[in-house]
This record gives structure tokens, C-alpha cells and sequence, in this order.
């Protein structure tokens, strides 16, 4: 009888991943940020996990503690400088939503409270432990919604200028309607300098396109009724249990710091700050505050 | 053919365009007059009566939030030619039944519309123009899975009859479904189905054995979705199930013609703001992709800047004497391989209550004889 050597079974990828390797584009952002700093490329993996039965989109960077990153509806954080900065000393995971990025999405998800599910279980697939969990705009309310149902694998939670409650009453308008208003005044209240907000979408490629159209679709097929919002989720945050930071732009005109502050209010513990300069994306607007405020937390 | 006199019932009294933003959605109500609206909802009514007496069809919309339709409910003023029309079809074009919150409630208005006018009715379903979501606050996403889960409703309702039977579906959920009154015409009215650029949604409209409607298009492009249809439909003549409107003023003279053809062009410059021509997901993402690109602008773009004679040579307005309009109907049937529908706006904008009753009669009288055989024969056979 042949003998077959012992090894240790050689720790297998989570199953149906398949793995590329992307590099980064040059960044021509460096202007924009404002800080005059050119950041050196980082390298980035894009893999699938499969979740509930569909693909879901992962892509990971740099190396140390756990950051989950849940982008916001024009997933646009996972192109800021920011976030390279944050993959030098931590591991950065950033997971798309059902419909973002080359994530599927079946018929059936239909609520932000279908995507917790799935992301709480992504948390379980990649094994992760004592993540941050940063949330951005959408991906607030994604990141608020898993967090009152199980931090078991979260040890803090970030919420940026975040979606997902109702503070004021039948006729208030808590969120400002981003469908209903024109482009351009969106686009006002989302920025200070609307400059930022401006991209060359001729330019890009149809691949690139598509998942701009697709998760613009998406968002809308998940938040267009109740408007942007859980009616229970301000009455379930008390549930959060993990040390939590509300980070929020002074000039935010789509929700307004007195939103985020309900917010913070609702969540034992939780510290808010209000960032001047900057609206909707105080990571773009004001990023070296923004990084200040987030890496002293996070560490 | 057919020939259906219709009026989206405009208010057109508004401040001057350069002045406001637009017509849809979000023009507040206070330029409204009730008692102006009062005059011209009779005066519509009226016209549609006189289409009954000159051996036209009626055919009826309905639309929301826009100084351009103020018939915001058609199946009232279907109920409401019902009881005053004697021989007119009268077609409803359509329910918006994806913006309506009960499909059920549609089966049994429709129902006792067909009853009340003792089988004149043909029904129509829409999905609904993209700025109409914002009125009924519906999903833009989902509006054409709505759209068809309500038709599949509203027919279930139609043709049950031996009780109580259930429907849970993905949007609605019906568990005692038994209407009464049931419709009149068996198995229920004939169901229409308009379109623009879905072929899919054409071919789907076909199959089912559906009218298939297009309003206001370059004839190239009506064709094209009218080929579409054809190829689809499993009837021997699937002529019998097209539809298209123009817009169409018959006179006594060219001078006139064109006169109150430029007053029926009003419709085509209607204003609406960008963001309610093309909310989220209305469009599938290949659409939007050009959108991006610049390269889309909306549905109704193509038509819009256009001066007359290219609206006349595309076959979106008819417009001159009764000989003038025998023959532009007759390239038109010739244009698009037949189809017996004609509907017809008659009437749009500031066209004079005068002018469209007597651009109605001269087309009722000169025009519609002369045209009455045309559309109706079996196309040549389909290639393999």
C-alpha cells in the first residue's frame, strides 16, 4: 500500500472564489485632494465569494487589522486616496452590494436589511475579526443595519455621513430627495467645491460605465420606497454595542449634521464629529482631518 | 382602419416657458383656474361626443401632475362617454396600471365600464411615461415587472367565475379575488399595450395576442417596432392588432392646415425638467450607458426640435386638406405595412374648440370614407 505523505491540508480559498490580480491605474487625484502628495500604487485583489448564492465582489489591500469598507451609492470611495493611505498600515476590504461593482444581484434582494445579512455573512465567509466597520453615505446605513444585529466579528463601527433613519415627522423631508431635485443642485448640496463631484463619464470605458448605470439602478430599486430609510432603524440602533464614531460633513446638504447627530444620539456611546470645508464627502473635501479623526479611532 | 379621435384634455393657459422650469411634475397647481379646467373638460367632452356622432372612436388617456393632461383618471371619462356615446369604441390608453396601487380595483372599473356601454370597451395598459413615477412615488425599477404582474391580475380577476380564487404575487397579494360585475365582452375587453424601443416588451405584448400602440415616432423607427410585433404575433394577420398616433388636422384650406397644425405642435413642446425624463433604472443600463455618454437623451428627443415639414414627412403630424391628409395616410399605411388602428390627436395645446370640431368633421367626412379600406388586409407572408 503506497504510502501518502502528511501535510497539513494546505488552507483552501473560500469556496467558488476565483482570484485576479489588479493593479492600480496611475491616480490623478493627488490635485484634487489638495495635499499636493502623488500616493505610491497600491496593490489590490478582486476576488468572488459566494453568498446567499450569488457573487459577491471583494476586493482587499495592504496588510494588518481588518478595515471593511462599505462604499456609498456612486461607489466612488474605493478610487480615493484616502483609502490607499489606510491600506498601508491595515488591511482595507472592500465588499460591493448586490449590483456594485461586478457583484450579481438576484431578484429577491430588495432591502438594505437583505444586504446586512449578506455582508454579516461575508464577515463569517473570510473570517474576519474585530473589524472596523466603515460606512459611507449608503454604506452607512448598510453598516448601521448589520451592526444592531450581530457585532460578534466588529469590534468598532465608523458612520459617515450615513443614510438609513427617519428623525423627522410625515412631512419633513430628513434626506434630501437626490431623484426628485435637479443634477446640479445635488451636486450642491453633496460638495463644496461641486469640482469634485464633476466626472469626464465620456471618457471611460463601457465596462466602467454599465456599473456607474447599474448601481445608480440599484440604488433606486433599493431605496426609492421609504426614501432612503428604515422607519425602525433609529429605534433599533440602542442595540449597537461597540464603541461607534459618527464622522460627518458641517456642510452636508443632502443629511445635515442635526440628522447626523440624531444618529450619533441613538447609539450608546457613540462620539460625533462634525467636520468643517467639507458636505456629503469629507473624505475628498477635507482628508487630512478626515484620516485624523478615523485612524485615532480605529487604532 | 380604424380612426379614434383623441385630446390629452391639455391646460394650456401657463406663464410663458422661459419662466419656469417646466410642465411635468413640479409646475404648482395655483396656474390652474378650476373654472378655466371646468370649461375645458366639458369642451373635451364634448368633442368626443361629437367623434361618436360622426362615426369616430374615442380614445382616452391618462397622465398626472402636468398642465398637459388634465384627464388624470381615464376610466371616469370612459365611464363618462359610456353613458353618453352610442355606437364610439371606446379605448382607454391606458391604465396605468404599474402607478396604481390596485389592480383589482381596475378590473372591476373596467368591468363596469364595459357593462355600462354594453361591450364598447377596449382596454388599454401602460406602464407609465419615466416622469409619472415621481407622482405615484413608484419604483422606476420595477414599473415593467408591475406592469405585467397587473395585467396577469386584472385578467385572473376577469375570467374567474366560480368563486373566490388567490394571488400572491411579487407585488400584489389578492386572496378573495371574485368581481362583480363581470365585463361584458367575453372572455373581457381586448387589452392594448403601448411601447417605444422594447423589443422584448413588444414581442411579449404580441404573443399574448395584445394591440400594440405607438404614438408620435419617425416612421422608420414604428416600423421597425412594428416588424417587431409582426414577427411575433401568431395571428394570420397581426395588421389587425397595430395601432399608431399622429397628430392630425384636416382643413378646408393649406393656409389653414397649417395654421392649427402649428397649434397641435404645442404637444411636442412640452417642457420637462432632465431628471424626470429619465429616473433610475427606467431605461435598462445599455441605455443609460449612453445617457452617460451624452449620446441619449430621452425618448422623445428625436421629434422634439424639429420644425413642421420634417414632423409631416416622418409621419408624426398630417396636416392639410382632406386630399392632402387621404394621402398622407395612405403613405403612412404604405410606410409602416399596414395597420388598422389610427389614432388621432386632434386636439392639442390652444387648439380652438371651432377649429377641432371642424378639423374632426372634415376628416369624419372628406377623409375617413376615402381611407376606411386601408390597414386592414393580411400583410405578405412573413420571411422564414
Amino acid at each position: 500500500m503506497a504510502r501518502t505523505k502528511s501535510k497539513p491540508a494546505k488552507r483552501k480559498p473560500a469556496k467558488s472564489a476565483t482570484k485576479k490580480v489588479v493593479k492600480t491605474a496611475a491616480r490623478k487625484v493627488a490635485a484634487k485632494s489638495g495635499n499636493g502628495k502623488a500616493p505610491a500604487p497600491v496593490k489590490k485583489t478582486a476576488s468572488f465569494v459566494t453568498l446567499f448564492g450569488m457573487k459577491i465582489e471583494v476586493e482587499r489591500r495592504g496588510k494588518g487589522r481588518p478595515i471593511v469598507v462599505i462604499p456609498g451609492e456612486e461607489g466612488l470611495e474605493a478610487d480615493m486616496p484616502f483609502l490607499d493611505e489606510l491600506a498601508r498600515k491595515n488591511e482595507v476590504i472592500i465588499p460591493w452590494m448586490p449590483g456594485f461593482g461586478r457583484s450579481e444581484r438576484p431578484e429577491w434582494v430588495a432591502s438594505m436589511d437583505d444586504v446586512s445579512y449578506i455582508f454579516l455573512d461575508l464577515l463569517d465567509a473570510l473570517k474576519l475579526k474585530d473589524v472596523t466597520l466603515v460606512g459611507f453615505s449608503l454604506g452607512g446605513w448598510i453598516a448601521a443595519e448589520m451592526a444592531i444585529k450581530n457585532t460578534t466579528r466588529i469590534k468598532k463601527l465608523v458612520l459617515v455621513d450615513a443614510y438609513g433613519i427617519k428623525v423627522g415627522g410625515k412631512r419633513d423631508r430628513d434626506i434630501a430627495d437626490v431623484w426628485y431635485l435637479p443634477a446640479e443642485k445635488v451636486l450642491n448640496l453633496k460638495y463644496v467645491d461641486t469640482r469634485h463631484g464633476v466626472f469626464d463619464y465620456p471618457s471611460m470605458p463601457d465596462s466602467k460605465l454599465e456599473i456607474v448605470a447599474r448601481q445608480r439602478e440599484t440604488t433606486a430599486r433599493l431605496c426609492w420606497e421609504p426614501y432612503m430609510h428604515h422607519p425602525s432603524l433609529l429605534r433599533r440602533l440602542h442595540r449597537i454595542g461597540v464603541p461607534t464614531l459618527v464622522i460627518w460633513g458641517e456642510k452636508d446638504g443632502i443629511v445635515t449634521t442635526d440628522y447626523g447627530r440624531a444618529y450619533a444620539k441613538a447609539i450608546p456611546g457613540a462620539r460625533f464629529v462634525s467636520i468643517p470645508n467639507a458636505a456629503h464627502f469629507p473624505q475628498v473635501e477635507a482628508p487630512d482631518r478626515f484620516m485624523k479623526e478615523l485612524t485615532r479611532f480605529a487604532r | 382602419m380604424d380612426a379614434w379621435h383623441f385630446t390629452e384634455m391639455p391646460y394650456p393657459h401657463l406663464p410663458d416657458n422661459s419662466t419656469i422650469p417646466g410642465i411635468r411634475v413640479n409646475l404648482p397647481n395655483k396656474h390652474l383656474d378650476p373654472k378655466v379646467a371646468a370649461d375645458l373638460y366639458n369642451r373635451y367632452l364634448d368633442e368626443h361626443l361629437l367623434a361618436d356622432e360622426l362615426g369616430l372612436n374615442c380614445m382616452l388617456n391618462e397622465h398626472h401632475q402636468t398642465a398637459t393632461c388634465l384627464d388624470v383618471a381615464a376610466p371616469l371619462s370612459a365611464a363618462i362617454l359610456a353613458r353618453q356615446t352610442r355606437n364610439a369604441r371606446i379605448c382607454i390608453l391606458g391604465n396605468p396600471i404599474a402607478n396604481r396601487a390596485n389592480p383589482i380595483r381596475i378590473a372591476e372599473e373596467m368591468a363596469m365600464i364595459d357593462c355600462i356601454s354594453r361591450g364598447r370597451l377596449d382596454c388599454g395598459f401602460v406602464r407609465g411615461v419615466p416622469y409619472e413615477v415621481f407622482g405615484a412615488n413608484s419604483n422606476p425599477t420595477m414599473t415593467l415587472e408591475r406592469l405585467w404582474e397587473g395585467i396577469e391580475l386584472v385578467q385572473l380577476a376577469w375570467t374567474s367565475h366560480d368563486g373566490p380564487v388567490n394571488f400572491e404575487g411579487r407585488f400584489w397579494h389578492k386572496r378573495t379575488i371574485n368581481i362583480w360585475p363581470r365585463p361584458y365582452q367575453q372572455p373581457h375587453p381586448p387589452i392594448w399595450i403601448t411601447g417605444s424601443s422594447d423589443k422584448e416588451n413588444i414581442k411579449k405584448t404580441a404573443r399574448h395576442g395584445f394591440t400594440f400602440a405607438m404614438f408620435l415616432q419617425p416612421h422608420e423607427k414604428v416600423k421597425e417596432m412594428f416588424d417587431a410585433f409582426r414577427e411575433s404575433s401568431p395571428d394570420e394577420n397581426p395588421n389587425l392588432k397595430l395601432a399608431y398616433m399622429p397628430l392630425v388636422y384636416t382643413a378646408d384650406t393649406e393656409a389653414e392646415a397649417e395654421e392649427g397644425a402649428k397649434q397641435l405642435s404645442w404637444y411636442l413642446h412640452a417642457k420637462t425638467e432632465a431628471q424626470f425624463r429619465n429616473p433610475p433604472g427606467y431605461v435598462p443600463v445599455s441605455f443609460n450607458v449612453n445617457a452617460l455618454k451624452g449620446k441619449y437623451s430621452g425618448r422623445t428627443d428625436a421629434v422634439r426640435s424639429q420644425g413642421m415639414d420634417y414632423l409631416r414627412e416622418q409621419g408624426v403630424l398630417i396636416y392639410g386638406t382632406p386630399d392632402q391628409v387621404v394621402q398622407q395616410i395612405e403613405r403612412l399605411q404604405n410606410l409602416l405595412g399596414g395597420f388598422r388602428h389610427l389614432l388621432m390627436m386632434q386636439q392639442a395645446g390652444f387648439l380652438s374648440h371651432e377649429r377641432t370640431v371642424r378639423s374632426m368633421t372634415l376628416f369624419a367626412k372628406e377623409v375617413y370614407p376615402r381611407v376606411k379600406h386601408l390597414g386592414i388586409d393580411v400583410p405578405e407572408r412573413k420571411v422564414a
